[in-house]
């Protein structure tokens, strides 16, 4: 099932951003890492097929995909709340993959993570200070009064009132819900938060709320994110750098801003012309980059790059339909699986015009 | 360009709860001419779905339109008997709904629902409905439609399913297509391949669209007249482009700083709107904007404004409408002067829950 170490080596060199603006050692290494879960009459869904990346502390990193893409695979797959089907996680300098058990719980405390929908993931019958507490509770941090204070000093830093501790969660609304969840996320003082789609069930006006609330919250404990998105735009205003994947694999990963400039994935530059911007002119001007079809079932994926059945610009039958490209640095920190990355700009002259702003 | 097709007056649905009584739309008042496309946007209990579903005589138990009029080329659809209205449902007025998978029925060929649409209301052999059915997929763009025409609604992804659905709507070739969310559920290349297919059918069939929508990008690229709802009521009508330019109430400046944008600056500080949409069992005194409102005025506390002519087709509930905003309160560094208020740190303490 898994891919041979050889090929594991290549992409451990290809898939690694290097570090960009913090120095520092990496927070997070993601190596080659695979999850397929079985199908029906054994087949199976090639989730997340052979990731590499590295999330430097302190920083954002945006994951963007379609449905179906592995986004969010990969987030439980980075808490380790899927166990791999090959490839490793590092954690600071521990393999996460590795551990079983009571270490691997003594390490969760490093790692936590916010979900998409603020309504199934708090437990109805639990108290808000309850469910604050249980990471609390678990790793026996505090108790009794000191685990009080905590909850509602907590509650008082995601903005809610400190006296709502009491209270259930259908007392709240969606927004508030997330709020929550991001306190309970916060409790045991993690060093990474994994955010699944934390804004995607919210209102607009509320959605500005809460990502105002991670950023203020990520310089005040110094916290390190994986933002998953579908939208590139609200990813836009958190994010450092930006990964975006198709299909079980990373495409691109660059800095924030030279991704939404200058794309280097054809399905980068699709994804950035299909997003409505709400301004009537430039909706006028804006060019849809067509895709065809659409995104073919992890089961059997394309050969090749698994983007060609629906590329405006592979070459099929030819390279792209039978080699799969590599995940390399097409600039300084840019990375691009594209046989024909220089030719992306052709199909996206939009993107300084109307990105440029 | 005659009179309107659809007018609506004074429309008034309300909700019996246990808990007491939501009006969900409260007084909404528009007109929409022939062959236009209307964005009604607003965020979720704005009362924008509620509004279409009064239209199509569809409002949900303990739901009930209490007044007002529906003109459809004047004839009063409140006033109709139900099987009547049943013959106006899906022939003259068409709705697609957010949901293609539970709006289908998984157990019927997608060929046969949208015969059974046009069965409906006319009289035709079933091999020419058959072959309606099929050039009507083939008009909303689904690839092979002979054959999408025998599969089940399962075997169709998303986007083929609200394809579908748009194609069952045009069946009798309505004068009027409600869109309520058709892309919500979609992923964003799929949603600008459907937008682009109701922009072209608006002008092609010459259908007048409403398209019920959260999403101001939606608006701005496919409608030529947005009204934006809050708390049940319009709170402000006229042409997108005037609108996104120079928003004129204080919620729909709000609502367009507050969306996320791909053309943004990096690291953009987000611009949120404090607080949280007001209850509609007991919605707040005077403007129901007011208790969100970075303008207010004491007047807004005590006095409903009215929804007012301001320009040339434009209209705003507004006792301070931006433009005085602009002169009179400096509306640039407003909004960012309380402390944390982009968070919601500090604003969100005092609120009142639930």
């Amino acid at each position: 099932m898994a891919e041979p170490s050889s090929v594991r080596d290549v992409n451990d060199g290809a898939g690694q951003p290097p570090p960009q603006a913090v120095p520092s050692a990496a927070l997070v290494r993601v190596e080659d890492v695979v999850k397929y879960f079985p199908a029906r009459l054994g087949a199976t869904v090639k989730a997340v097929d052979g990731v590499s990346f590295e999330i430097q502390k302190g920083e954002c990193l945006g994951l963007v995909g379609e449905s179906g893409c592995g986004k969010s695979t990969l987030g439980r797959l980075v808490t380790q709340l899927l166990p791999l089907t090959s490839g490793r996680v590092w954690f600071k300098d521990v393999d996460l993959s590795r551990l079983r058990g009571e270490k691997l719980r003594r390490q969760r405390r490093e790692f936590q993570m916010i979900f998409q929908d603020p309504y199934a993931s708090l437990d109805p019958r639990m108290t808000v200070g309850d469910i604050i507490a249980e990471p609390l509770d678990n790793f026996r941090v505090s108790r009794g009064r000191v685990r009080n204070n905590r909850v509602q000093e907590l509650l008082h830093t995601v903005g809610l009132n400190p006296n709502f501790n009491n209270r259930y969660p259908h007392e709240f609304s969606g927004g508030q819900r997330q709020r929550i969840g991001i306190a309970r996320a916060l409790s045991v003082q993690p060093s990474l938060i994994v955010c699944d789609e934390p804004i995607s069930a919210l209102d607009v006006s509320i959605q500005g709320q809460i990502i105002n609330l991670l950023q203020d919250l990520q310089r005040q404990f110094d916290l390190t994110y994986l933002f998953i998105a579908h939208d590139l735009a609200v990813v836009r205003h958190i994010s450092d750098r930006v990964m975006v994947m198709y299909l079980g694999r990373i495409v691109e990963v660059a800095d924030c801003t030279r991704i939404y400039t200058d794309p280097r994935h054809p399905y980068t530059a699709a994804l950035l012309s299909a997003i409505p911007v709400p301004d009537p002119k430039i909706e006028r001007k804006r060019r849809l980059v067509h895709l065809e079809g659409e995104i073919p079932s992890p089961i059997d994926p394309p050969t090749g790059c698994r983007f060609h059945t629906r590329c405006p610009i592979a070459r099929v039958p030819g390279l792209c339909s039978e080699v799969a490209p590599p995940l390399e640095e097409k600039a300084p920190g840019h990375w691009s699986a594209c046989h024909f990355s220089d030719e992306v700009g052709s199909v996206a002259p939009w993107a300084r015009s109307a990105v440029a702003t | 360009m005659s009179g309107p097709i659809l007018e609506v007056r004074d429309l008034h649905t309300q909700f019996y709860t246990d808990d007491g009584v939501v009006q969900a739309v409260n007084g909404v008042s528009f007109d929409l001419h022939e062959g236009e496309s209307l964005g009604i946007v607003g965020e979720s209990g704005c009362g924008k779905s509620m509004t279409a579903l009064s239209i199509m005589g569809l409002v949900p138990e303990p739901g009930r339109v209490t007044g007002g009029q529906i003109r459809l080329r004047g004839q009063d659809l409140l006033r109709l008997r139900p099987e009547d209205m049943r013959e106006v449902r899906g022939r003259d007025v068409a709705m697609i709904f957010q949901d293609p998978l539970s709006s289908l029925n998984p157990v019927l060929r997608n060929g046969f629902q949208i015969e059974e649409a046009m069965l409906a209301h006319k009289e035709l052999p079933r091999r020419q409905a058959l072959e309606r059915a099929v050039g009507l997929l083939r008009k909303v763009r689904v690839p092979a439609p002979e054959a999408r025409a025998r599969d089940y609604p399962f075997q169709l992804s998303g986007g083929m399913r609200q394809r579908t659905m748009i194609a069952m709507g045009l069946a009798n070739d309505p004068s009027v297509l409600i869109a309520d969310e058709p892309t919500t559920a979609l992923d964003v290349t799929v949603q600008a391949q459907i937008l682009e297919l109701l922009r072209d059918l608006n002008r092609e069939l010459n259908t007048a669209i409403i398209m019920i929508t959260h999403n101001l990008g939606v608006v701005a690229g496919l409608c030529s007249r947005v009204l934006v709802m809050y708390a049940g009521q319009i709170v402000e009508e006229g042409p997108v482009d005037e609108i996104f330019e120079h928003p004129q109430h204080p919620y729909t400046w709000a609502l367009l700083r507050s969306v996320p944008r791909i053309d943004a600056l990096r690291h953009d500080r987000l611009r949120s709107i404090e607080g949280l949409p007001p209850d509609l069992i007991s919605p707040p005194s005077g403007c129901r904007f007011h208790p969100r409102c970075p303008f207010r005025i004491d007047r807004c506390f005590r006095e409903e404004p009215p929804l007012e002519r301001i320009a040339e087709g434009r209209l705003a509930a507004c006792w301070v409408t931006m433009e005085r905003a602009y002169a009179e309160m400096g509306a640039g560094q407003l909004v960012d002067v309380r402390p944390g208020a982009g968070s919601g740190v500090h604003g969100l303490q005092e609120e009142r829950v639930g």
